[in-house]
């Protein structure tokens, strides 16, 4: 990887998808650079899924152009997945497995080398706090360690890019702070791209905010930005997506 | 790649007890079958003598005991396969398989081998309980051989159905219900052909099946085969493809 791109990881140039008739998502703009936690905010229905889905290759876009570390995801797809982490709204868990056998699995499906794969299974339940649940069944989880789990099958590969949809949904104050923490981490050393319905955690961890609105960014700016300016983020999303209701 | 799904499908296979169920199951009825068989042929042996070019154990034992397996296979695919994509879909872990830097033909391929890996184990069995045979007798291991691959052959193409049908769906239960029924259909359809719709023996699994059972390697039933199993493997991943540019 040349100087040039590593600053750039993830790029996404006029991203459009069309359902028929519908407009989900309209002429998109997505640039992140290492070490940057982007917030992606929006009310229900905007497009922040549908876009998720298109940035990790898990529907094909209308129109535009993404690229994960200058490798064009739609020419390249496999080449441009190994740099990407992705944890949908729903962890995509399979329930007869134990943690272990799971992570293992997650491990190989992403390429990890056969000599790294136990050092990476460590850190990334290290990192989760799943080490002293091992061997526990993923059906016998609660909710939030459900949630951990997908986390940690998002960030087992060390990517670049890590795509989080709405990761801190049903854990409790604790565990979202430890999330949150750990996001933080992330995202010194890769770019981290965050769906979320909570404004202060936009407030706690992200570097840049992006508003979607009826399927295209109404708002954009970065949290220093909006702290000079004395915007406040709460008033700014309401006054966005209500004006034309 | 292909590895990684294989392991992971024949663990979570072996892991559940449904397999283990469905192996010790088949295992039953044929030995069932097996004996049944072997018990006609002890009480025909004195006739069989008087005939001058009579039938062997191979012919009177085997051949029924392998129609039989073709119709158990047929039975037990559509519960197998239903899991195959219905389930991934349905627990939403197929955006796992999707979003990881795999070929969709990997995942697809990785899901049929390895349920062939399961039905190798299946015919292994069959064959064991053939050899037994050779304790008591000579056996004509031609025709053994042609049932083998056509047993093969067959369960093959009642995999690639049922994953294809298993892709149309997020019910594994619609899914084991419609490659079911597709199956049949097809197993059955040269009952409809009369005199005016000869081609439908041609398309009907039974008829190639038969072939392979008396002992025949017909180059047009092995061609059917290849060609079902490619087929449908080849609809599933258009249809997974086809989610991802359609949604």
């Amino acid at each position: 990887m040349t100087d040039g791109t590593a600053t750039i990881t993830l790029s996404a140039r006029n991203l459009c998808r069309h359902y028929g008739s519908h407009i989900a998502v309209n002429g998109i703009h997505l640039e992140l650079k290492r070490g940057e936690v982007l917030g992606l905010l929006g009310p229900n229905g905007a497009g922040k899924t549908t876009t998720m889905r298109m940035l990790t290759g898990n529907l094909a876009p209308s129109a535009g152009h993404i690229e994960i570390c200058g490798i064009d995801l739609l020419d390249n797809p496999q080449e441009a997945k190994a740099h990407l982490g992705f944890l949908p709204e729903i962890p995509p868990l399979y329930q007869e497995m134990t943690i272990d056998e799971y992570l293992l699995f997650a491990a190989k499906l992403h390429r990890v080398d056969q000599s790294m794969i136990s050092a990476a299974l460590r850190l990334a339940k290290q990192r989760c706090g799943l080490e002293d649940r091992s061997k526990r069944l993923i059906s016998t989880l609660s909710k939030g360690f459900q949630q951990r789990v997908g986390i940690a099958q998002a960030i087992i590969h060390n990517p670049d890019v890590i795509i989080l949809d709405e990761p801190t949904v049903g854990l409790d104050p604790n565990q979202i702070r430890e999330i949150r923490s750990l996001i933080r981490e992330l995202g010194t050393v890769s770019s981290v791209i965050l769906s979320t319905h909570i404004l202060p955690e936009v407030e706690a961890v992200c570097d840049r905010v992006q508003i979607m609105h009826k399927g295209s960014l109404v708002f954009d700016e970065t949290l220093t930005g909006l702290q000079q300016q004395g915007i406040q983020l709460e008033a700014a999303f309401t006054q966005l997506t209500h004006s034309d209701e | 790649m292909i590895t990684t799904i294989i392991r992971k499908e024949l663990s979570v296979l072996f892991n559940s007890p449904l397999a283990w169920i469905l192996l010790a199951l088949i295992q039953f009825v044929l030995v069932w079958a097996f004996l049944g068989r072997l018990d006609a042929f002890l009480e025909l042996q004195p006739q069989l003598l008087q005939i001058a070019n009579p039938p062997g154990i191979t012919e009177i034992i085997i051949v029924p005991v392998f129609a039989m397996a073709a119709i158990l296979l047929l039975m037990i695919t559509p519960i197998l396969s239903m899991r195959f994509l219905a389930e991934e879909r349905r627990n939403h872990t197929l955006t796992l398989l999707i979003s990881a830097p795999i070929a969709m033909t990997d995942i697809v391929m990785g899901k049929f081998l390895g349920l062939m890996i399961f039905f190798c184990v299946v015919i292994a069995l069959i064959v064991a309980l053939c050899l037994t045979l050779l304790m008591g007798g000579a056996l004509d291991f031609g025709l053994l051989l042609s049932n083998t691959l056509g047993l093969f052959l067959v369960a093959a193409s009642f995999s690639a159905l049922g994953l294809y049908i298993s892709s149309l769906t997020a019910q594994p239960v619609i899914a084991a219900v419609g490659a079911l029924g597709v199956l049949l259909g097809l197993w059955v359809i040269d009952l409809a052909a009369g005199e005016s719709h000869e081609w439908l023996r041609h398309i009907s699994l039974l008829k190639h099946f038969e072939r392979f059972n008396q002992g025949l390697l017909d180059t047009f039933s092995i061609a059917y085969f290849v060609l079902f199993v490619a087929t449908f493997l080849i609809l599933t991943i258009r249809r997974l493809d086809g989610e991802r540019l359609h949604g």
